[in-house]
């Protein structure tokens, strides 16, 4: 990797970033799961479409692990498109023209929101490893303050998936009366021991690079961009699919004919890992990454609950009134269909309302993100079915999709 | 998946409105109460579950085991799971529906007998249609050739057929019995889906090509 390392030093300059933003938590600090509080403490987020006058039609999106609240817009750091333009705008499934979508960055992220890379008030100076362990709960929570703020009382839906997904069934759990429906895709109810492994690969990456410097490297202008990059590189494996690796690049050499017997990238599939690695750091806070995959591992709905997972679908005890769609797929091993099905047999046994599909493709857990015809028309008529139930009115705008 | 017929999905018309539903849909939907919540197990491509929830305001939900019939379910917005009732019917609480709907498809199941118990569990009402293989036709079959029946709507070879446990209508009025299950109403059907007879005795059981009933748990 010494041959490639980043040229990127200067941190994310969240001030200047495109976008809303809100202070939240200045009059009363939100409580966090740790028992600590945080307040007050900034949500950056983007909206797009229109709220309707009765505030009914609003579309929450929770990103992933390493995404943000740039769902349509260039990402103002790489230059790239939007990271759901394949879901989300107008004509698509989730229809801008018909839907007012929010989308923020979650509390312990880089692009705004508060997190460990943010100036904590008390000191001035970046959080570090005095930003409190905040699990997914707690971005949830995060995320109704802004919901409240924008005076939406409940959310047509809820759609995210991986770690967007847990927010999702974290905000039926948490608030059942404030989401209409649910879309928790490729995700779980629980956090895995080999997902936390993994996770724990990537936190070790990070604090074994001396860079890192005991998580102060931004009071010491320095950046643990190596073990970060090594992190999003063993993480990046997880979120294909062997069939899906072997189609891309199989055994094929990088720009060379045969192998140097050496160390440099000669297969395509190191150099594309070494690429994601690289690029991942210029937009994206070591520290951040530590706080969000820590989230992430503290996931189980079902130990909130007693430990039966039936029971977070029962509020007072009462079917969860929220309408769920489940989608997984095929070839995702980091949340692989048993776990969506798991949820789904929690809500049979609550008697909630819910769709479960399995869609079939070989691109493993990031088919989410792509172009996958059969799960996009899923959603929309799972979309179009739960609107004409909660009686919004059709598209304002006349187009063909 | 109806296993006794794969004449493709819903009629739906220009309208987004679905055509005339098949008859021995349309007589199962007559004993649905107007609003009430219902369990279609092995709902197809959702043609019954369309029509109660848009014709009848029913609550309805689907467990089905082909992927295909699921998609299809929910592109539609109907609320349908992927899902195997021999292993799933357990998960759901007692009485958690005003109906269950097992529509021709009891005799492809391996426990027909715990499904049939499960179904009365789960559902104040339980509605089960299936093939009655007294049908004179099938005896007649059976007594002249000496082979396995084979008829327009049970068109498989007995080596192919997923229909592993055919009865007659005496035999399941026989397992209601042994199962403390109720028979509320009864329709036998004749080979032009014509209800032939309300009754389940001897004549329905040589009459009727398939037969639909009313199930409670006594």
């Amino acid at each position: 990797m010494s041959a490639s390392k980043p040229s990127a030093t200067a941190p994310i300059d969240t001030a200047g970033l495109p976008g809303k933003r809100v202070r939240l938590g200045a009059d009363r600090p939100m409580p966090l799961d740790s028992g600590l509080d945080l307040g007050p403490f900034t949500v950056a987020y983007q909206t797009y479409g229109t709220l309707n006058a009765d505030r009914s039609n609003a579309v929450l999106v929770c990103h992933a692990l390493t995404g943000d609240h740039y769902v349509l817009d260039r990402h103002p750091v790489t230059g790239k498109a939007g990271w759901w333009e394949q879901m989300i705008g107008p004509g698509k499934p989730v229809d801008t023209d018909r839907y007012f979508v929010i989308c923020s960055n979650v509390i312990g992220g880089c692009m705004g929101s508060t997190g460990p890379a943010e100036a904590d008030p008390a000191t001035g100076r970046p959080y570090g490893l005095n930003f409190p362990v905040i699990t997914i709960a707690d971005m949830v929570r995060a995320q109704k303050l802004l919901i409240d703020h924008l005076g939406i009382e409940q959310l047509f839906a809820v759609i995210g998936g991986s770690m967007g997904g847990m927010q999702v069934l974290q905000w039926a759990v948490s608030y059942p009366e404030a989401v209409y429906a649910a879309i928790p895709i490729a995700t779980a109810s629980i956090h895995s021991a080999q997902n936390i492994a993994f996770h724990e690969v990537g936190r070790q990456a990070i604090m074994a690079d001396p860079e890192w410097a005991g998580g102060d490297y931004l009071n010491q202008d320095r950046r643990p961009q190596r073990g970060l990059a090594v992190a999003r590189m063993a993480a990046h494996i997880t979120y294909l699919s062997e069939t899906a690796l072997h189609r891309k690049f199989g055994r094929n050499l990088q720009d060379r004919t045969t192998v140097t017997y050496g160390f440099d990238a000669d297969f395509q599939v190191e150099s594309y890992l070494r690429h994601q690695g690289i690029s991942f750091v210029e937009r994206f806070d070591a520290n951040s990454y530590l706080y969000i995959t820590r989230a992430m591992d503290y996931f189980d709905l079902a130990a909130d609950h007693g430990g039966a997972l039936v029971n977070a679908f029962l509020p007072n005890g009462k079917p969860t009134p929220v309408r769920f769609c489940l989608v997984s797929f095929s070839s995702d091993w980091l949340f692989p269909t048993r776990e969506s099905r798991a949820v789904v047999h929690a809500l049979n046994a609550a008697a909630a309302n819910v769709s479960f599909v399995e869609v079939e493709t070989d691109k493993g857990h990031d088919a989410f993100l792509l172009d996958e015809p059969e799960f996009h028309q899923v959603i929309r008529g799972f979309l179009e079915g739960c609107a004409e139930h909660r009686g919004l009115t059709a598209r304002r705008h006349a187009r063909t999709a | 998946m109806t296993v006794l017929d794969d004449r493709p999905a819903s009629a739906l018309n220009g309208t987004g409105r679905p055509a005339d539903i098949r008859i021995d849909l349309r007589l199962v939907a007559d004993m649905v109460e107007p609003g009430s919540r219902l369990l279609d197990i092995g709902c197809g491509d959702g043609q019954l579950l369309y029509h109660l929830t848009h014709e009848k305001n029913v609550d309805g939900r689907g467990i089905e085991l082909s992927m295909d019939g699921v998609h299809r379910c929910v592109k539609q917005g109907l609320s349908v799971i992927q899902g195997d009732a021999e292993t799933d019917l357990k998960d759901y609480p007692s009485g958690a529906f005003d109906y269950v709907v097992l529509g021709q498809t009891l005799q492809a199941m391996r426990e027909p007998r715990a499904v049939l118990e499960q179904l009365v569990r789960i559902g104040k009402y339980a509605i089960v249609s299936f093939p009655n293989f007294g049908y004179w036709r099938i005896r007649l079959q059976l007594l002249l050739q000496g082979r396995m029946p084979v008829t327009q709507r049970l068109g498989y070879q007995w080596w192919e057929t997923p229909n592993i446990h055919f009865c007659t209508i005496a035999d399941f009025v026989d397992l209601c019995r042994r199962c403390g299950v109720s028979i509320e109403r009864t329709m036998i059907l004749d080979r032009a889906d014509r209800v032939v007879s309300h009754k389940h005795g001897r004549l329905a059981n040589l009459l009727g090509e398939q037969a639909v009933f009313l199930l409670k748990r006594r």
